[in-house]
């Protein structure tokens, strides 16, 4: 789960990490009014996303009057596909130089890595291709946690700062980090200011969805996905459904063969409707499923394609059977189904819906995507 | 990691109703299961397999080669830690949605111990006519004969359609790895790409990857010195950048861990991709085919 900006700071400030002082405003009033107060300011789109800067979303404002307008600009635009609806006032800070922070989670060392670099003011991608030598990483082990000795000891030279610091700075990130069960937090850039001083500019904090579980309050600050109305009923009844732009409509269980359904769908020149997947505790909610996907009016012809492992094949078509009375599809629906229970769920399909499943998964694809046609 | 029916499994969280369903299907197929750890019914019986109190207490008693754990996400850090304090060193985690930092946790202990881990979020392992450890259902003739292909899977619903695939073209199952769907696993796709390659019983490989991550791009690497040859099938080539489609691995930031990358870099290595499962098998055979001509 992706945090704005304004909800990630506190963070840091509650380790210890300061930040520029400032407030969230709403429309070009609250910004003007907070801008009277701030003096010179930065006007700051608060979007679940990254290059705010260059799709136009951060302004300097030198007047309150100047912060009205960039607010009055920026809010209501639409940033990678999210509308801005508040922007962050902070006071304008005199840096002295640029610098990259950041804890993540890391798949190759199978553990937290810290990410350092005294070449700030650009994307870490950027970084690692401009300046590679001068990009810390340090792997940490997470049952030890931060050790600043070995910190220090990697940390790449510059005269611009004072290495204790940075030291003590990038342990308080790694403890914002552990203490929030972080996939990703991120300062960027984090500056050294005229008179020496460490501030945290902006901050990028993700979520690991799976401590959302163990993180409510936390969870509640964070910006949820952007759900059509489909989805969020969806997410309400238990199953992830995402809504694509085509018309054939996919049904299966477990996230990789109903990924594997859409890539079949386009190889033999569809377009899938939907991702809906009904694996794992799910797999009883055939009905549910079944309405959810037929929902979708762009539907014109539906595949489903079950495959059973851990989850029963013929308790998925059971549901299929209970949703079929009450949907009564229009469109043409083509099953084809393997695994565990499939000897029940292929005879129920043929007897009690007088369709015949199909054995090889692509013949029922292309079979779906021609009836489009 | 292959699993041998001679090596006996402990399974965590045993009386649960997943732990229960699936103790009893392994114990039926040919796994030794030994027993099961809950730590409120020390001392009793379930299935008629003793109940330990831990994984640790379980080792002073009996000699376990292996652990599964059936075990609720928030209790998987604990429990893992238990296995591995007790010196068992193959652990395979079922559960999904663990928090992440505690799975790191998990690795590092496990690494210092020597231990290796399959998943979270794992399929488990299958060694056809032999054992298995999981739920994947190994008892399913249509979906596992014993044969000569070894098959990496990160998910356990795909793996089984690849594994159909492969008896309905007559080839069999020589072991089968589900490495799991979650961002950070225990063993990755490279990691039983080497174990398959040392594997006497495994001729040919099938690869059913994902996108998102560097797994594929790195096992690719390792496949290019490989004599037994190698085809792939890679999920996702229809999903869009940036949305997160079930697993949490297979999400695409940017380049990275895009379908054309990875398929791009799986042909480097000389591995056949495939442009839906039910090609893998021809594939394979063609290459097997062409080895020994």
């Amino acid at each position: 789960m992706n945090f704005e900006e304004h909800a990630g700071k506190p963070l840091l400030r509650g380790v210890g990490l300061e930040t520029p002082t400032g407030g969230l405003a709403v429309d070009a009033v609250a910004a003007a009014h907070l801008a009277a107060e701030l003096g010179p300011c930065v006007v700051k789109a608060q979007v679940p996303t990254g290059k705010r800067g260059k799709a136009g979303g951060i302004a300097l404002a030198q007047t309150a009057e100047a912060a009205g307008a960039a607010a009055d600009r920026i809010i209501g635009m639409s940033i990678a596909g999210h509308p801005v609806e508040k922007v962050l006032v902070e006071a304008q800070v005199p840096i002295a130089r640029e610098l990259y922070a950041a804890v993540l989670n890391d798949s190759d060392s199978k553990g937290p890595l810290i990410l350092y670099s005294p070449e700030g003011g650009m994307d870490i991608e950027e970084i690692a291709v401009s300046h590679p030598d001068r990009l810390m990483r340090v792997a940490v082990d997470i049952r030890h946690g931060f050790d600043a000795a070995s910190v220090l000891d990697q940390l790449p030279v510059s005269d611009a700062v004072d290495d204790d610091a940075i030291v003590d700075a990038l342990g308080r990130l790694y403890q914002a980090y552990i203490d929030n069960d972080a996939e990703l937090l991120e300062i960027n850039p984090l500056v050294v200011t005229n008179d020496g001083k460490l501030l945290a500019l902006d901050c990028k904090f993700t979520l690991d969805d799976s401590a959302i579980k163990r993180r409510i309050e936390l969870a509640e600050r964070g910006t949820p996905d952007k759900l059509t109305s489909l989805e969020a009923e969806a997410k309400e009844i238990g199953f992830k459904y995402i809504e694509l732009d085509g018309n054939v409509g996919i049904l299966a269980n477990g996230a990789g063969l109903t990924m594997t359904s859409m890539d079949a769908v386009r190889h033999y020149g569809g377009t899938p409707a939907n991702f809906l997947e009904i694996g794992g505790e799910a797999y009883s909610l055939g009905k549910e499923a079944l309405e959810t996907v037929l929902a979708n009016p762009n539907v014109k012809s539906l595949l489903i394609n079950f495959c059973g492992a851990f989850a029963r094949t013929d308790v998925m078509v059971e549901g299929i059977l209970k949703g079929w009375e009450v949907v009564k599809p229009d469109v043409p629906v083509f099953f084809t189904i393997h695994g565990t229970g499939e000897e029940e769920a292929n005879a129920m399909v043929r007897d009690q819906l007088g369709i015949e499943p199909f054995d090889v998964m692509d013949d029922a694809v292309k079979a779906a995507v021609e009836a489009v046609q | 990691m292959i699993v041998r029916g001679t090596e006996t499994l402990l399974v965590q969280g045993i009386t649960g109703k997943q732990g229960t369903f699936w103790a009893d299907k392994m114990r039926d197929y040919g796994t030794r299961v030994i027993g099961g750890v809950n730590p409120k019914k020390a001392g009793t019986e379930h299935l008629g397999l003793p109940v330990w109190g831990s994984a640790v207490d379980a080792a002073k008693d009996v000699k376990v080669d292996a652990s599964v754990l059936f075990i609720p996400s928030l209790g998987v850090k604990t429990a893992a830690l238990d296995a591995i304090a007790a010196g068992i060193l193959k652990l395979v985690i079922m559960t999904e949605h663990v928090p992440v930092h505690d799975v790191m946790h998990v690795m590092a202990a496990a690494r210092e111990a020597g231990a290796k881990v399959i998943g979270p979020n794992t399929a488990g392992l299958v060694t056809p006519g032999e054992c298995f450890v999981g739920f994947m259902p190994a008892f399913n003739h249509r979906v596992f004969q014993t044969g000569n292909v070894g098959v990496i899977s990160r998910s356990g619903s795909l793996g089984t359609l690849v594994c159909l695939n492969l008896v309905q073209a007559g080839m069999g199952i020589s072991a089968f790895v589900g490495i799991g769907g979650d961002p950070i696993i225990g063993t990755t796709t490279r990691d039983a790409l080497e174990c398959l390659n040392q594997d006497d019983r495994t001729s040919a490989v099938a690869i059913v990857g994902e996108i998102g991550g560097s797994m594929e791009e790195a096992a690719a690497e390792y496949a290019a010195d490989m004599s037994k040859p190698v085809a792939a099938f890679i999920a996702g080539a229809a999903s869009p950048p940036g949305k997160k489609m079930g697993h949490a691995g297979a999400i695409v930031m940017g380049d990275s861990g895009s379908y054309d990358g990875k398929k791009a870099a799986l042909e480097a290595g000389g591995i056949t991709v495939v442009p839906t499962p039910s090609f893998l098998p021809t594939a394979l055979k063609q290459r097997l085919g062409s080895a020994a001509a």
